[in-house]
């Protein structure tokens, strides 16, 4: 049975002053498997931002329904974790306090959190950071941080919205296989929004590619690629191949978006 | 060259430049009342005007309308800051909230203080209650929208974040809204209570038997400038001192504001 099941679901957006209605998504129908890692891959504003906001229960469908565990999504909770690309820590908060923040909503005993919160700095290796402020923090940090707060929570799937996308092309390299290391060790499932194809399949077990906006699925891809994975097999023949494909999905979408 | 917009100035050369204007200032001040030009029952000089502050301290037990005028500013600045904080962060936080007062606020804070005066002195009479009423009338509105505006100003995505880390309406309230616009309200206080300073000696002029207020009006009646000016200098260093410490305060409680 499936973790998360997305079923038609659609989102029109209400004209802004008297304009005409924005539709964003059209009905997209989606099965996440337990410990499931998807990437969903598109243009920019293709609608893929807007799913996963719907997902979290930022924003409501417009038709369909979201179901986790066989139950209805409505608006956001604890057990969806989201990390987003603006950097989103409570710039009052330190890095601990940050992380222990959703622990701290459900009122969790303090030593508890304590142990948590240990737990997931030592998985995004920020010992020694513990009281910093987020704004002491480089970008790469500030969202490993945010990827250990959302996990905190242990939420049954955890969202993420590029949130690499504001770093430099090394940092991000070394966050994918930072959080690879983190999935392959706790079991999360994941669904992982981005535009960039190496980063698409180095992570994923399935790769959805969303066409131009409106976005609606345009073709599934499963990355048979086994684990643990080393940052040296994007240069491996089956991964190189996939990139090709993805590249050929992603770039008539691009060109029939500038037509 | 070095460019010369926004370079700071060391702490030494910002408080030497600071005391380098007050001395120009005195400088002018004491070679107009030298030269003659115009009248010392006009215009005392600096040397009367110090002088005149020795005798009011000394002779007239001054500390006395001293204390008097700051307790009434800081009373009337409390009682509006103690309404205003909770009143303002409803209205920044529920737009319904805010529908209802912010119209009438808006229109209440363009009326003067100091034109209430007559009717507080019909309604309370000229004791104590009627100074506080015109500092507080001077103050409430203002703070009041200056804190819903900056409430509403705070960062949509810190409270989606939030909202995914399973944080209630309430709990956003308390544990982002708050906290993420406490220096800025503090700011705003600081600000508030300048305007405070600003009123008192109006309030004063009329029915009052002691305060600073009440003893420039007694000096009008005997023509003792040296008295006016000496009142209107404390005046500005008891207001100095407390902008200086109220910033202080505030550096020190929001330090991650000033990372």
């Amino acid at each position: 049975m499936s973790r998360l099941a997305i079923q038609g679901v659609g989102k029109t957006f209400p004209g802004v002053a008297g304009g005409a209605p924005t539709q964003a998504l059209l009905p997209v129908s989606l099965e996440v498997a337990d410990n499931d890692f998807i990437t969903i891959l598109g243009l920019s504003g293709c609608g893929k931002s807007t799913l996963l906001r719907l997902v979290a229960g930022l924003e409501e469908p417009t038709s369909g329904r979201i179901l986790l565990d066989s139950a209805p999504v409505a608006g956001p909770g604890a057990d969806r974790g989201m990390v987003f690309q603006s950097y989103t820590l409570f710039p009052w908060l330190t890095v601990r306090q940050n992380i222990c923040f959703g622990l701290r909503q459900k009122g969790m005993a303090a030593a508890e959190q304590r142990e948590i919160s240990d737990h997931f700095i030592a998985e995004i290796g920020l010992r020694g950071f513990e009281d910093h402020y987020p704004k002491q923090l480089s970008g790469g940090m500030q969202q490993r941080v945010a990827i250990a707060r959302a996990l905190a929570n242990s939420p049954k799937i955890l969202l993420l919205d590029e949130p690499f996308g504001a770093l430099d092309n090394q940092t991000r390299v070394l966050m994918q296989e930072l959080l690879l290391g983190i999935w392959e060790r706790e079991r999360k499932t994941v669904l992982f929004v981005t535009h960039d194809i190496e980063e698409a399949i180095f992570m994923a077990s399935r790769v959805v590619v969303f066409t131009r906006r409106p976005g609606r699925v345009k073709t599934e891809l499963p990355v048979p690629l086994p684990h643990p994975r080393p940052y040296t097999i994007k240069t491996a023949p089956e991964f190189t191949a996939l990139k090709a494909r993805l590249t050929e999905e992603i770039r008539a979408e691009a060109l029939a978006a500038a037509a | 060259m070095k460019p010369g917009l926004f370079v700071p100035v060391s702490r030494r050369v910002r408080i030497g430049l600071g005391i380098a204007f007050f001395l120009a200032f005195g400088l002018a001040w004491w070679a107009i009342t030298a030269s003659g030009a115009v009248p010392p029952q006009f215009l005392a000089s600096p040397g009367r005007t110090l002088a005149a502050a020795w005798e009011l301290f000394a002779k007239f037990g001054f500390t006395y309308d001293v204390g008097m005028t700051v307790w009434r500013v800081l009373g009337g600045f409390v009682l509006a800051a103690l309404i205003a904080v909770p009143l303002g962060i409803a209205m920044g936080a529920w737009k319904p909230v805010e529908a209802f007062f912010e119209p009438f606020v808006s229109f209440a804070r363009y009326l003067p203080a100091s034109a209430f005066i007559p009717l507080l002195i019909l309604w309370v009479g000229i004791g104590e209650t009627q100074k506080l009423a015109v500092i507080f009338i001077g103050c409430f509105f203002q703070l009041t929208l200056m804190i819903a505006m900056i409430v509403a100003g705070t960062r949509r995505d810190l409270v989606e974040a939030a909202y995914t880390l399973g944080c209630s309406e309430r709990g956003i309230v308390r544990d982002v809204l708050l906290p993420g616009a406490a220096p800025e309200i503090a700011e705003a206080l600081r600000q508030v209570l300048g305007i405070g300073w600003t009123y008192i000696i109006v309030a004063e002029l009329i029915g009052a038997s002691s305060g600073i207020g009440h003893m420039i009006t007694d000096s009008q009646a005997l023509m003792a400038t040296d008295q006016i000016i000496s009142g209107i200098v404390v005046i500005g260093l008891v207001g100095l001192a407390s902008d200086v410490a109220f910033k202080q305060l505030n550096r020190r409680l929001f330090a991650w504001s000033h990372l």
